[in-house]
């Protein structure tokens, strides 16, 4: 079993790293410049020519590339090669508006799939693993992205898509699932099922559970782990880069290595846009070094991160990002301060008597923002006293108040009365009119 | 000499006292006392049934937020003062009811009355000493 992928790649000397970042970012700009008269323009305004991008640190010079400009050039405006060169498209789901579509050549999608392999690998997949893949198949990135990168590492792949969570744990059961990959939610729901359903986790095989596409907490990955006996590591990707495989915790989870020879990372504030320093915390930002069919410069990703430069344990050199707060536009300003949703999940895990399952619902009541909290009670904290479920209230209220410093209304309701999805869980209603 | 109540939690929504009650009959439960504590948003539902393990497990199984809790049934003459002199022992060496509900049945002309303590030994044995009667569980749970 070998420890790394890629290893000349993962552990090379940052220098001999700079040196390949520097050699692709030239010719990306080149290629951009030419076959992509959306970047030409905007190089053009300001004032870059060809010859100016001399070191890496000449990327701060570079404009910015933004969901809306995304959406301006729909469909293939950001395509920069032919369409007869584009072999798959992917494309989001469009909630507002017209969605983004990436287009991929066969050249990126051998390199996707290699990503991913390297990704598996970190989490310490090998060929003999049985890669249950519950990320939904389709025009989204999650499903297809892992299916093949599972089939290049070699491993066993069980296309089941999302959903069907009688059959998931069936499968499970009798395939020996090893790997689960789906979202922290679904994962969550597939661990309470489980358990409901009296399994005992000695008749399942899993060892590691690959969860991302929505940000999730430190203790929901405690919850994960031990309800479901393995590791859970966090992966990071989004289809305008390239979808999963653009990052992801080796087993020291200390931050998710960014596979910095195909993608440049950077923190910006998201005010001034100015980059920040190692360490950090900001707006995520990424160059794509290698892709021909949707390469992108400086592509602001509203997550909000941070990145650490320290080798890791694990031998590699690549940075490593933090995982993922919150975004820039999942952010709730309640009362003028800034609210993420993962901040309200992380104190209702601490307080472990509680379901992790929970709703934020924000409404404007005579022009003062009011959140109220919906959690599912757990059977651990139930008791046949008012005083004692009132007592449990005001402990979260407080403990949401010192943390956010906003007061909230807790609602305590019944297991499983809160919406669960097999996707991106909805945390958040906001029914004020702004 | 204890009794096993039933606790369950219930969002204040339409239509969940009644699926509490479904369940148990369906499962050919009956329901001996019941008192509601309730607040805007919650309340307890507190049973006293024929078969409170088997009522238990259905009605955790059909997925609501179950306890049970160990209660004291005692006796109470049909008198004015009846219940007092109760009250007035357990308070006395400083043992504080939690809640308490009553009910009467046919087979008896006194009053049943259920009481919630944290320190049920100890109640159990001053009632006792006083002479009051306690009912044990499966007495009342085949009333």
């Amino acid at each position: 079993m070998s420890l790394y992928w890629d290893a000349y790649h993962e552990t090379m000397s940052r220098e001999q790293l700079a040196e390949i970042q520097l050699k692709r970012l030239k010719s990306l700009v080149e290629r951009v410049y030419t076959y992509v008269p959306f970047y030409r323009q905007a190089f053009q305004e300001k004032g870059i020519t060809l010859g100016d991008i001399r070191s890496l640190s000449d990327l701060k010079y570079l404009p910015f590339t933004t969901k809306k400009d995304l959406r301006d050039t729909y469909p293939f405006g950001l395509f920069a090669v032919p369409r007869s060169e584009i072999v798959r498209m992917h494309a989001s789901s469009g909630t507002t508006g017209k969605p983004i579509v990436v287009g991929y050549t066969k050249k990126d999608l051998e390199t996707w799939s290699d990503l991913v392999a390297r990704c598996i690998t970190m989490v310490g997949g090998t060929k003999e693993d049985v890669v249950q893949n519950s990320y939904g198949y389709g025009l989204f990135t999650g499903g297809l992205g892992i299916h093949y990168g599972t089939e290049r590492l070699g491993a066993t792949i069980v296309p089941i898509s999302g959903g069907n969570t009688a059959r998931q744990i069936m499968l499970m059961q009798d395939f020996g699932t090893t790997i689960l990959t789906c979202t922290p939610s679904y994962a969550l729901y597939l661990a309470d099922e489980i358990h409901a359903a009296g399994i005992d986790l000695k008749n399942l095989r899993l060892k590691a559970g690959i969860f991302g596409a929505e940000p999730w907490s430190n203790n929901m990955r405690d919850q994960l782990e031990e309800k479901l006996g393995i590791r859970a590591h966090d992966i990071y990707g989004l289809s305008e880069v390239l979808g999963p495989g653009v990052a992801i915790e080796c087993a020291y989870k200390n931050g998710l290595h960014i596979c910095e020879d195909h993608f440049i990372p950077e923190i910006i504030d998201p005010v001034t846009e100015e980059p920040l320093p190692y360490g950090e915390r900001g707006e995520l930002v990424f160059t794509t070094l290698t892709k021909e069919g949707f390469p992108v410069i400086r592509y602001r990703t509203r997550d909000i991160s941070a990145l650490y430069p320290e080798k890791c344990a694990c031998g590699r050199t690549h940075l490593r990002m933090e995982r993922i707060t919150g975004r820039t536009d999942d952010m709730l300003i309640i009362r003028g301060v800034n609210v993420f949703p993962t901040q309200i999940e992380s104190v209702l895990l601490e307080f472990g008597e509680t379901e992790p399952h929970y709703l934020l619902v924000v409404d404007r009541k005579a022009s003062m923002d009011d959140l109220e909290i919906h959690v599912e009670l757990s059977s651990k904290m139930f008791s046949d006293k008012i005083a004692g479920l009132e007592v449990l209230e005001r402990k979260l209220r407080s403990r949401i108040l010192s943390v956010l410093g906003i007061s909230a209304k807790i609602k305590l309701v019944e297991p499983k009365s809160l919406p669960r999805s097999e996707g991106k869980a909805k945390r958040v209603i906001d029914k004020r009119e702004l | 000499m204890r009794v096993q109540q039933i606790s369950i939690f219930l969002e204040n929504k339409e239509g969940r006292l009644a699926k509490v009650t479904d369940v148990l009959g369906q499962n050919g439960i009956n329901i001996r006392a019941l008192s509601i504590a309730d607040t805007t948003d919650f309340g307890i539902l507190r049973l006293i049934v024929n078969k409170p393990q088997l009522a238990y497990q259905v009605l955790k199984d059909q997925g609501f937020t179950v306890s049970t809790t160990d209660v004291i049934a005692v006796e109470v003459s049909d008198q004015p003062g009846g219940l007092s002199s109760i009250l007035r022992l357990l308070e006395k060496v400083g043992i504080n009811i939690e809640y308490l509900y009553a009910f009467v049945t046919q087979t008896t002309t006194a009053a049943l009355i259920v009481f919630r303590v944290e320190q049920v030994d100890e109640a159990i044995e001053l009632l006792q000493a006083n002479g009051v009667r306690i009912v044990p569980g499966d007495k009342v749970y085949q009333i």
